[in-house]
């Protein structure tokens, strides 16, 4: 019953809004209740235990075996977690909208709605639907209230998602199809279940894979799928890109974990080189051309690209620490990427423009800002003490260990030594672009620049404290996700 | 009390005939009258339709009716024209008054009545269409169509588009009949039946030659072809369906489509089992696809728009006729009908007030919020977002296509369907970014209002719930051993 609550507040509240309720009060009030739910989830979870809680269910099409299941087990107990909350934030940042304001939060709350009900679907149908939710507000948001060249921007985001989610949605109808048809069924328990006993023939798992792949991909922005993410990033208002960026874009990444790992191993194993190489390329190319970057919202949008290079690694190191790493570094990420986005917003507010070159001295009035910004930079760096950290260390840790033996390195260990060198490259990035915004001389027109608005300390202060507390504790994070993970590997 | 399913059409043939009689004998009535007349007629039929005795399980294929179909296929598609003929009869009623202006006849009402009777005829014709399993009378039912829409078509022959596309539309159509007759005559020679059963049964014969029977057939195809608005079969549609007075435009591509495709997966059933068949019909399933959805791309024109989105569409249904999906396509259907007709409602009200050209949707979401959501549930319908009848719709096929192994149509499907989501949402980027100079609310009226939430509702309802559309479907024989209850 939680379930239905958490995922349905957002979208109740989005109606409301619609139906003519005061905007940004519903809307965080329709967000603090959602994550307050979400905490009151998590506490009531019970750790260590494989399988799915919370499940409620109703039957939708008994010819085809859709159900409208929600449950959640520790993966998507953290996604879960990890949307509420990114959306408080994401409302929180909200600031003055000209225009429209009413569809403003309607369509971030649409955005929420559609996340949570698909990191707590069970149902591959659902799970699917819930995350196309998101397709026209995403639309609207650009395009109404974005910002730059945001025509080309909301086109670009729409046709690239649409076209992955019709791949994917190929992909899961080959993925039920594959099973003989007494066991055929849209909910992910029974799928485990015949994949378990060997039911999903070998032969169509590698083709199966390789369209999921593509489909999630593009979703996730894998190289060389990867255009449509600066560009959207660059142009969406503050909160949608913090809302997109941080949660909508890692349910690839959570499909990847949930579905292909568990359901196709074979198919997995098949292609993992071809992962590794795509991967490399979002680490090591789209790195170096994050460098070149000369807007901060260009270089925010193309580092949340290539970060997603880290987390691929961990879904390809296959191995269980990786994997757990994997986890921790897509919540890590969703919070730190939301900051620096957020921030961007503040600063776009304030001087108008994003260009690196023209910035510059905004840490003397906007000192608040300055420390946001220099927390969130630092933990996308992967400074230890963040959680960003810990996954990475695990997800590093975890690739190279994958075959390793004395004769010499094989694919996954040259993998691993190359993404390394990506953690300079972020560094190289991130604190060139601090130095450009905050550092040095300040242009007078700016001088008399506001700080951060007071009550923004709070949703800041969330996303910090929530970095910093999986990042000194990673094991109530691991303990959370481990035991879904455990089971894919036991079965080898 | 149960009744018969020819009672269904004959309800409605003499329904037309008393319209057609009050219209003619009580000039000084009010023509408005007629149609609610006529609705309500409709409503009273499509009430009844829940009431027909059991089918036999079997379709006879001796005696009389031979010819006629009640299955569940049949009585399906029979509500299926009900309710769009009874939605079409709305948007007449709104669409009235630009009727009056473009005839010049004694009274501000003349030329009305007609206008309101005629798709009653319209929809006797799509209903026999449905049980027609005789190419004799598949070919009635198919005038009895296209004559009641050459009138329409050129109703409003004051404008010279109108006239137009009345010209193009009778000489295209009458080729395409002439086709029909044709292949027909083709199939009946090497046969010697014209009932499909029992041509289906000659076919089965190994001695028999396929070859002409083959010609017959692509010829008859060649006919549905237009009726369905398949490439290469596909050049009347643009011009027509811009030029047609737009409640006649919603009616040809909803009721004449999905006859056509009733007709067609009839049709086709003694003829699958010869492999040119699939590869025929596929090519035109890519033609279609790609053609449709490509030339959409650059139209600004709305109607011209749902034109080549209707081609697009027909490449989709034709998928599920490759794919032998007799209950995607249905549903499929269903979906277009809710969809189509809906954003045919908001185009009617909107272009009475500015035109229908897209650029004049500009900043519709201010000036009246309810049809931009309206149009924008429409359009996401049609593009294939999720908690719509149309995803549904184009999961059903695609699921159909892989269980056919059909990788080409797949493939060239999810490319296409990319290019829906620009055209598509080109018409809610007009509506809800673009701002416009004028901003007074467009008027609807009550009625209108109403069947559009109804449409709505349908659609989101659909989307999420498929099952009752997929259980009208079915046999009803599974039902007595649910009952059967102790």
């Amino acid at each position: 019953m939680i379930l239905l609550f958490i995922v349905f507040l957002p979208i109740a509240a989005a109606l409301a809004i619609l139906c003519g309720a005061p905007a940004r009060r519903t809307a965080l009030w329709g967000a603090g209740l959602t994550l307050a739910a979400t905490l009151l989830a998590y506490l009531a979870f019970e750790t260590g235990q494989r399988g799915f809680q919370f499940v409620t269910s109703c039957a939708v099409s008994s010819d085809w075996r859709i159900n409208f299941t929600l449950g959640l087990d520790g993966l998507s107990l953290m996604m879960v977690l990890l949307t509420a909350v990114v959306t408080l934030a994401a409302i929180w940042f909200t600031g003055e909208i000209a225009q429209q304001e009413h569809a403003f939060y309607a369509c971030l709350l649409f955005i929420a709605g559609g996340a949570l009900g698909a990191f707590a679907s069970l149902d591959l149908f659902f799970f699917y639907a819930f995350h196309e939710l998101a397709l026209i507000p995403t639309f609207l948001l650009i395009g109404i209230w974005g910002s730059g060249n945001r025509q080309t921007a909301a086109w670009k985001i729409t046709i690239y998602l649409a076209t992955g989610s019709f791949i994917l949605l190929i992909g899961l109808i080959m993925l039920y199809r594959s099973v003989p048809e007494a066991a055929r069924s849209f909910d992910f328990r029974e799928l485990q279940k015949a994949a378990s006993l060997g039911l999903i023939p070998a032969d169509a798992q590698g083709n199966i894979y390789l369209v999921l792949l593509i489909g999630f991909g593009i979703l996730v922005s894998l190289f060389p799928f990867h255009t449509w993410a600066p560009a959207a990033y660059a142009s969406a208002p503050a909160p949608a890109a913090m809302l997109h960026a941080g949660v909508l874009k890692k349910f690839g990444l959570y499909g990847l974990l949930r579905l292909a790992l568990p359901l196709l191993p074979e198919g997995a194993e098949q292609w993992s080189t071809l992962l590794l190489v795509l991967l490399l390329g979002n680490i090591i190319y789209v790195g170096l051309v994050t460098i070149a970057q000369k807007r901060l919202d260009w270089m925010l949008g193309y580092s949340s690209v290539m970060h997603m290079g880290y987390i691929f690694l961990g879904i390809a190191s296959g191995t269980l620490l990786g994997t757990n790493g994997a986890a921790v570094l897509i919540f890590a990420h969703g919070v730190s990427i939301a900051l620096l986005f957020g921030i961007a917003g503040e600063i776009r507010q304030r001087t108008g423009t994003l260009v690196l070159a023209d910035l510059g001295g905004l840490g003397k009035v906007m000192p608040r800002a300055g420390l946001a910004f220099g927390l969130a930079a630092f933990a996308s760096i992967g400074l230890p003490g963040f959680a960003n950290f810990t996954g990475e260390v695990m997800v590093l840790f975890g690739t190279f260990r994958n075959g390793a033996s004395p004769e010499g390195f094989n694919i996954y260990q040259i993998a691993t030594v190359l993404a390394l060198w990506g953690v300079v490259i972020s560094a190289v990035y991130m604190l060139r672009a601090y130095r450009s915004v905050f550092m040095g001389a300040i242009r007078e027109s700016w001088s008399g620049g506001t700080d951060l608005r007071r009550s923004l300390r709070v949703p800041i202060g969330i996303l910090v404290a929530v970095s910093l507390w999986f990042g000194f504790f990673p094991q109530s994070f691991i303990r959370k996700v481990s035991p879904t993970f455990k089971s894919y590997f036991t079965t080898k | 009390m149960t009744i018969s399913a020819p009672t269904l059409e004959i309800g409605v043939l003499v329904l037309g005939l008393f319209v057609l009689l009050v219209e003619a004998f009580a000039p000084r009535i009010e023509k408005r009258k007629l149609a609610f007349t006529a609705i309500f007629g409709l409503v009273a039929v499509l009430a009844a339709s829940f009431f027909l005795a059991p089918a036999p399980v079997d379709v006879a294929t001796t005696g009389f009716w031979d010819f006629y179909a009640a299955d569940p296929l049949a009585i399906f598609f029979k509500r299926f024209a009900l309710v769009t003929t009874i939605l079409v009869l709305v948007m007449m009623i709104d669409y009235a008054p630009i009727v009056r202006q473009s005839i010049h006849g004694m009274t501000h009402q003349s030329g009305l009545g007609e206008f309101f009777a005629l798709p009653i005829f319209t929809c006797v014709g799509l209903m026999w269409m449905a049980s027609a399993v005789d190419f004799v009378m598949i070919f009635v039912s198919l005038e009895l169509v296209t004559v009641s829409f050459y009138v329409l078509v050129s109703f409003t022959r004051r404008n010279p588009a109108t006239l137009e596309a009345g010209v193009k539309y009778l000489i295209l159509s009458a080729l395409s009949t002439g086709f029909l007759v044709y292949g027909i005559t083709w199939i009946f020679g090497v046969t010697g039946e014209t009932n499909l059963a029992r041509v289906t049964a000659v076919l089965a014969n190994p001695a028999i030659e396929t070859v002409p029977a083959l010609f017959g057939m692509v010829l008859v195809l060649i006919a549905l072809g237009f009726k369905i608005a398949a490439v290469p079969f596909q050049m009347w549609v643009p011009d027509v369906y811009q030029g047609a007075p737009t409640p006649v435009t919603a009616f040809l591509s909803v009721g004449s489509k999905a006859a056509g495709f009733v007709v067609l997966l009839r049709v086709l059933q003694p003829f699958f089992t010869l492999p040119q068949m699939e590869r025929l019909l596929t090519v035109m399933a890519l033609l279609t696809l790609i053609y449709g959805n490509l030339a959409a791309l650059p139209q600004n024109n709305l109607k011209r728009l749902l034109a080549y989105s209707s081609i697009a569409h027909a490449g989709y249904l034709l998928i599920g006729v490759v794919s032998l999906a007799g209950e995607a396509i249905s549903f499929y259907l269903v979906a277009y009908l809710l969809m189509t007709l809906l954003s045919f409602a908001v185009l009617i009200a909107v272009a009475k007030q500015t035109g229908d050209n897209i650029e004049d949707f500009n900043g519709l979401a201010k000036r009246s919020p309810f049809l931009a959501f309206a149009m924008l549930i429409a359009m996401a319908s049609l593009a294939g977002v999720p908690f719509t009848a149309g995803f549904l719709g184009k999961f059903f096929i695609f699921d159909a296509a892989l269980r056919h192994d059909q990788t080409t149509l797949i493939v060239v499907g999810v490319i296409t369907v990319a290019c829906g989501f620009y055209y598509y949402l080109k018409v809610v980027r007009a509506m809800y970014w673009e701002v416009s100079a004028i901003d007074t609310a467009v008027p609807v009226s009550g009625l209108s209002r109403l069947t559009m939430a109804a449409m709505i509702a349908g659609i989101i309802f659909l989307g999420v719930y498929p099952q009752p559309v997929l259980n009208a479907l079915r046999p009803p024989i599974s039902q007595p051993a649910v009952t059967a209850h102790p």
